[in-house]
Parts: structure tokens; C-alpha cells; sequence
């Protein structure tokens, strides 16, 4: 198994009421609110908490990125692995992920996740997302190409980490005229991509159809079977068959020492949940060509609130349906074995805390799952076969289907 | 009350590999309507009302309404030289006058640059093309659909005759499919070509240019720098109606851009 912790990096310093006065934290909702005092403040506690978590015995640390929206302070995931890369010694920095579409300069993108790989010794594994909605329009890209941009700009960093340069690039969104970074990534034949997601069937298709293991965003149980039905299928269709080292789960899940304390606090996953959890406004978060066209209807009638988020759920159904998982490590731990006997994930990430949980709950539930949830899980993972990419040595991509050679760094 | 209603054919013709879908009406001097970015209405009230002087062609825009999207487009000139085409083919362009509405202006406007004497007349209404400098182009990505184009009628009682105070979910699928399509030729820059001001001076032909008083969409000094770069061309703004004039104002914008086209 590997076990990775995530926050989503909650910048919960703002005034509440004002984002509930103006209906939506996404977007244009102004950073007049933003408190760079409180902002440095909690950039810190979250690097104390991923060393907490490398100190515990996580595998892993997720990192991602959102824009201007108050439920995710990280603005550029490539920053928080740079400074992990160099302040920690063991865990993977897996990065969920650089929003493609975003980049209109993939060559840059690629210099710098291979020098993440060389400083942090070959850690990275650099996962790849469209980005959400309204991340488009913070950044003034053209929602109506995102999945060519994505699909284009992935071929190009890949090239760009595993093709001598230089070399020509003339693609329908990028043109590069040279191609020949003098930086390159210390994992051969490059570092590990692994593709988040939620149910958007075309992306795990895609990541399929690369080999590259899904990274199933706090699905319901249900759903996270059909993803791994529709992805086992396609694998199967491509030469290869799914399983467990193809398989990840985001878990939100909180621990304390007590019931009550744990549930209080995992309530807290609400605080922000919506469209990619920012509190969404329907038509910025689905902007016109952005979603696949089978969403259209569904999409056009939230737009204009006809119809309720169609991610949306209340938090007992959740807890219920183990979307979120809360309680003592005792508690805890049967959930998972749930979890993991019917989904049969090889990497599963433990999203720990969100929104106004303090630091010290924090650091407690960090340490609770370092102590007692991960060793059970690991028992677990040898007793139900859950092998995880680097345990299974899986090939690194299609392309790439010799296994992956992890490669001796100039410690 | 109201006139009966005008019978409208429709054809499909290939024009660089796009099935472009044409209405046409009415008999008498030609003239080329140009839609809006949320699509042509039905009815459509000002092509009818110009359909009872004049001989209306009314093509849905390349990935609009009832035209196939070609994956290729990537700017408003781009639609612009496909209607140049389309044209020709026909033998149309020497007396025919371009009428351009709100986005359609913008392609009207194109147009003419690309042939400055082709045309007979050219009539840009609420026309997006040119970038404000003081005020802006509203920002279609942050509205939703209702809120866009009711923010494009200065009467909301005229959005709920036309559409209905909540129109149909059929509808608004239409207009994100629009929607889709003004983004993937008109992102960036948003609704402006800043090439266009400075290629407009050759122009050799008269030019209108209608504007709502209270047009929210494009501001009425979009309006006032057309007049300016345009050698031949004059502004008549309308009290009482928006962006969408044509909507609004249907009657008394087909009897102006009737009287400009009649005149010598």
C-alpha cells in the first residue's frame, strides 16, 4: 500500500459571513478577505503537519492546487513540493496535480517538475488534472479547449522529460520552436504520473487508456466500483489488466481521541464542500464547454438553479455512506478494511482536516493515523493483495510498459 | 396587432466544410443579417419586420444555432471570410448591405475591412469589435445565461414576451452550445479585435450605427469609436432598448436601416 496525507491547505482566517453575504467563495469573491498575516501563519503549521507526517510513517504527501478561493491556499502545488523536496527525506511528493490546461508554457513545466525530482531524490510523482471550472477563468484559459490543452500538453511534457532535445514542437495549442530543457527528471523512464479525478468518465478513460494509475476523488463506494469496472475494461481493451496498483482513494477521514471530538471536527469537511468543495457558484464553476457534452443539460439546469449541485450531499449521508469516515483509530479502522475489500485501492490518501480544525487536533489525528491506522492498513494490504505501483514495480506508463527502474540518486 | 407572420426557407450549403444553415425571406433590395452571440430568436422579429421591404438572408454562424460547428475555427475573422465565401459562391456582395447585431456587428465589421468597397451598406447595432476605453464589454462567463441576456434588455418585459420570465431548459441548452461556440472563436481578447480600429479607416462605404441607450452589453462608447474610425458613418442611438435592439425595437430599427438603405 501507499499511504499519503493531504490537506487541502483550508485558508479558513476570513470573515464567514462575508463569503455567505456574497454567495459563493470561488472566484470573484474578493481578496480583500484575504489576510496575508493569517496566510503565513498557516503556510508554516501545514509544512509542521507534512513533516509530522513523514515523521509518523505516511508513504506519501498529496499536494494540489486551486485558485482564488479561500478552501485551498495553495496556488501552485510545483512551490509546497520544492520546499518538501528539500525539507524532507523519505515520503513521495505526489502532486494531484499541475491543472494542465493552465500551463501555456509546458516546457517550463517540465523543467520544473524534474528539478522537484532531482532535488527531493527522485520522490516525484507527478500527477495531472484539467483543473476545475472556475480555475479556468482565474487564469484566462479557454475552458472550451481544456481537454485538448490537457491532452496535448501531457504529450509534450512527457516528450520534453524522455525525448533528447532539442527538438520542434508544432501542436495545435503549443509551439515551441526549440525544446531542449537542461533539466531533466532523475527517474527513469520519467517520474510516476497518476491522474485524479471524480466521475468525469473521458479522464478515466484517458488514464486508462495510459496505463496511469486513478486517483478516485472521495467517490461514494458505489461509484468508485463502476470507476474501477469502466478502467479495468479499458485496461483490458489496451493489453494490460487493472488491479489494485491502478487503484487510489482520497479518503476524508478524521481521528481523535474521542467520538465526539472526532465527529465535531470532521464536520468541518462541509465547511467549504460544493463544486471541488469551494462554497461553488453553478455557472463560473461550469463554465460553456468545459464538461463533456453529457452533462450538458445537467450542468445548464444548475447554471440557473433548477437543479442542486449534482456533487452535492449532507454530511450525515455522508458519514454514512463512508464519503467521510470520523472517530477513534478503533473505529476508524473497520471503515477502511471496507473500503479497502471492496475497492481494492493499492494508494489510498488520507485528506485528515479541513476548514477551522485547530493545529492541535491536527497534528493528533496525524499522529493517531501514523500509530494506529496505517500499520493496520498495511496488514491489510499484504492480507487482500494490495500492491502499490511501487511495490508492484508497474510499468511507469503504456509507453513505457518495461518495469519502471527506480533509479540509484548521487546521495 | 401584429403583422402576419413572414414565411422563412431554409437551405444548408457547404462553405469550408461547415453546413452553414441559411434562412431567407422577403423580395427587394438584398440584405445580410448577422446574429447575436446568444443565437438567432424564434420568432425573430426584426429579420421579419426587414423581410416585408427587403430580400433577408440569415445564416446561423459557423457552430451556432443550426450550423456545424467546424473544430478548426479559431476567430471572429475566420467567420468572416467563411461569409466572404459564401458570397462569392453567390454573386451577392455589390448590392447587398450587411446588417451586423451586437456579435454579428463585429463580423459585419470584419467583413467590410476585408472588401472596402464590396458592399452597398453597412449597419453595425450594439456591435462588439472594438475594445472600450473606459468602460467594458460584459463578461458572458460570469452570468449565467438568463442573467447574460436579460442584462441585454433595457425592458425586462420584452425578455419575458420573447422568452418567457423562465425560459425553457431546451433553450438555455441552446444558448451554452452558443456559448461554447463564442468562446472557442472570441476568448481572448474577450469580444475585441485590437487590430480592427486601426483597419477600419478604409471603409469606403456609408456605415449606421445603431445603439441602445441603455445597452449594458457594449458600452454605447464602442458605439462612438466606430463612428470615429468608420470615414462614412453616422449614429443614431435608440431611448428604450438595450444590447439586443433588434429584440427590443424591432419595428423602428427595420424602418431605419429600410430608410438608410433606400436613401441616396
Amino acid at each position: 500500500m501507499h499511504l499519503m496525507y493531504f490537506t487541502e491547505q483550508p485558508m479558513s482566517a476570513y470573515p464567514e459571513q462575508e463569503g455567505r453575504d456574497f454567495g459563493a467563495t470561488a472566484l470573484m469573491f474578493s481578496n480583500r478577505h484575504f489576510d496575508p498575516v493569517a496566510g503565513s501563519r498557516l503556510y508554516n503549521e501545514y509544512l509542521e503537519h507534512y513533516r509530522l507526517a513523514e515523521e509518523v510513517g505516511f508513504d506519501g504527501i498529496m499536494l494540489n492546487e486551486h485558485h482564488n478561493a479561500p478552501f485551498c491556499m495553495q496556488a501552485k502545488c510545483n512551490i509546497f513540493a520544492s520546499i518538501l523536496a528539500a525539507t524532507t527525506k523519505r515520503v513521495k511528493l505526489v502532486l494531484l496535480g499541475n491543472p494542465l490546461p493552465l500551463a501555456d508554457n509546458p516546457v517550463r513545466l517540465a523543467e520544473e517538475l524534474a528539478m522537484i525530482d532531482m532535488v527531493s531524490r527522485g520522490r516525484l510523482v507527478s500527477g495531472f488534472v484539467r483543473g476545475g471550472g472556475q480555475e479556468q477563468l482565474a487564469t484566462g484559459v479557454n475552458p472550451a479547449y481544456n481537454r485538448e490543452r490537457f491532452e496535448e500538453a501531457h504529450a509534450l511534457v512527457v516528450k520534453a522529460w524522455t525525448q533528447t532535445g532539442p527538438f520542434r514542437w508544432e501542436g495545435t495549442h503549443y509551439q515551441h520552436r526549440v525544446v531542449n530543457p537542461w533539466a531533466l527528471p532523475l527517474q527513469k523512464p520519467h517520474p510516476r504520473v497518476w491522474i485524479p479525478g471524480v466521475l468525469s468518465k473521458e479522464t478515466i478513460i484517458w488514464a486508462a487508456k495510459q496505463r496511469y494509475p486513478y486517483i478516485a476523488l472521495s467517490t461514494e463506494i458505489e461509484a468508485t466500483k463502476k470507476i474501477w469496472e469502466l478502467y479495468d475494461q479499458v485496461a483490458q481493451e489496451t493489453g494490460y489488466a487493472g488491479g489494485p496498483e491502478y487503484r487510489g482513494y482520497l479518503q476524508r477521514c478524521h481521528v481523535a481521541e474521542t467520538e465526539e471530538k472526532a465527529m465535531a471536527n470532521a464536520r468541518q469537511f462541509m465547511w467549504m464542500q460544493g463544486e471541488f468543495t469551494g462554497l461553488a457558484h453553478p455557472v463560473w464553476s461550469s463554465p460553456s464547454g468545459y464538461f463533456s457534452p453529457s452533462y450538458r443539460t445537467a450542468f445548464v439546469e444548475y447554471a440557473v438553479g433548477r437543479r442542486s449541485n449534482p456533487r452535492g450531499a449532507a454530511f450525515e449521508d455522508q458519514i454514512q455512506n463512508q464519503q467521510i469516515i470520523a472517530g477513534t483509530p478503533k473505529t476508524v479502522i473497520p471503515k477502511l478494511r471496507r473500503l479497502l475489500e471492496e475497492t481494492r485501492p493499492s494508494i489510498v490518501g488520507f485528506w485528515a482536516a479541513d476548514g477551522f480544525v485547530s493545529t492541535e487536533d491536527t497534528k493528533t489525528c496525524i499522529r493517531l493515523l501514523g500509530q494506529e491506522v496505517l500499520p493496520a492498513l498495511r496488514d491489510m494490504g499484504k492480507e487482500l493483495g494490495l500492491w502499490s505501483p511501487f511495490e508492484a514495480n508497474a510499468p511507469t506508463s503504456i509507453n513505457f510498459s518495461e518495469p519502471a527502474r527506480p533509479q540509484e540518486s548521487a546521495r | 396587432m401584429s403583422p402576419s407572420p413572414v414565411p422563412w426557407r431554409t437551405e444548408t450549403v457547404s462553405v469550408a466544410g461547415i453546413n452553414l444553415s441559411i434562412a431567407s425571406a422577403g423580395s427587394g433590395r438584398p440584405v445580410l443579417v448577422l446574429h447575436h452571440d446568444i443565437g438567432r430568436p424564434e420568432p425573430a422579429l426584426f429579420d421579419d419586420a426587414l423581410a416585408r421591404t427587403c430580400s433577408v438572408l440569415v445564416p446561423s454562424h459557423p457552430g451556432y444555432d443550426r450550423s456545424s460547428r467546424p473544430d478548426w475555427m479559431r476567430s471572429v475573422r475566420d467567420v468572416a471570410v467563411v461569409y466572404q465565401w459564401l458570397l462569392g459562391d453567390r454573386d451577392l456582395t455589390r448590392d447587398l448591405t450587411l446588417v451586423g447585431l451586437g456579435f454579428g456587428g463585429w463580423i459585419a465589421a470584419e467583413m467590410a475591412t476585408m472588401a472596402p468597397r464590396a458592399f452597398k451598406r453597412l449597419v453595425l447595432v450594439g456591435a462588439m469589435g472594438v475594445k472600450p476605453e473606459r468602460g467594458e464589454i460584459a463578461d458572458q462567463a460570469l452570468l449565467s445565461y438568463i442573467d447574460y441576456v436579460r442584462r441585454g434588455f433595457g425592458d425586462q418585459r420584452a425578455f419575458d414576451r420573447l422568452f418567457g420570465a423562465e425560459p425553457a431548459t431546451s433553450r438555455l441548452e441552446q444558448w451554452d452550445l452558443n456559448r461554447e461556440m463564442t468562446f472557442r472563436i472570441a476568448w481572448k481578447p474577450y469580444m475585441y479585435n485590437p487590430t480592427l480600429p486601426h483597419l477600419l479607416g478604409g471603409v469606403a462605404i456609408p456605415a449606421l450605427i445603431v445603439w441602445g441607450r441603455d445597452d449594458r452589453i457594449v458600452p454605447l462608447e464602442c458605439g462612438e469609436r466606430y463612428q470615429k474610425a468608420l470615414p462614412h458613418a453616422r449614429l443614431e442611438i435608440l431611448d428604450g432598448a438595450g444590447h439586443f435592439v433588434d429584440m427590443e425595437k424591432p419595428d423602428e430599427l427595420a424602418s431605419l436601416v429600410t430608410r438608410f438603405i433606400t436613401e441616396a
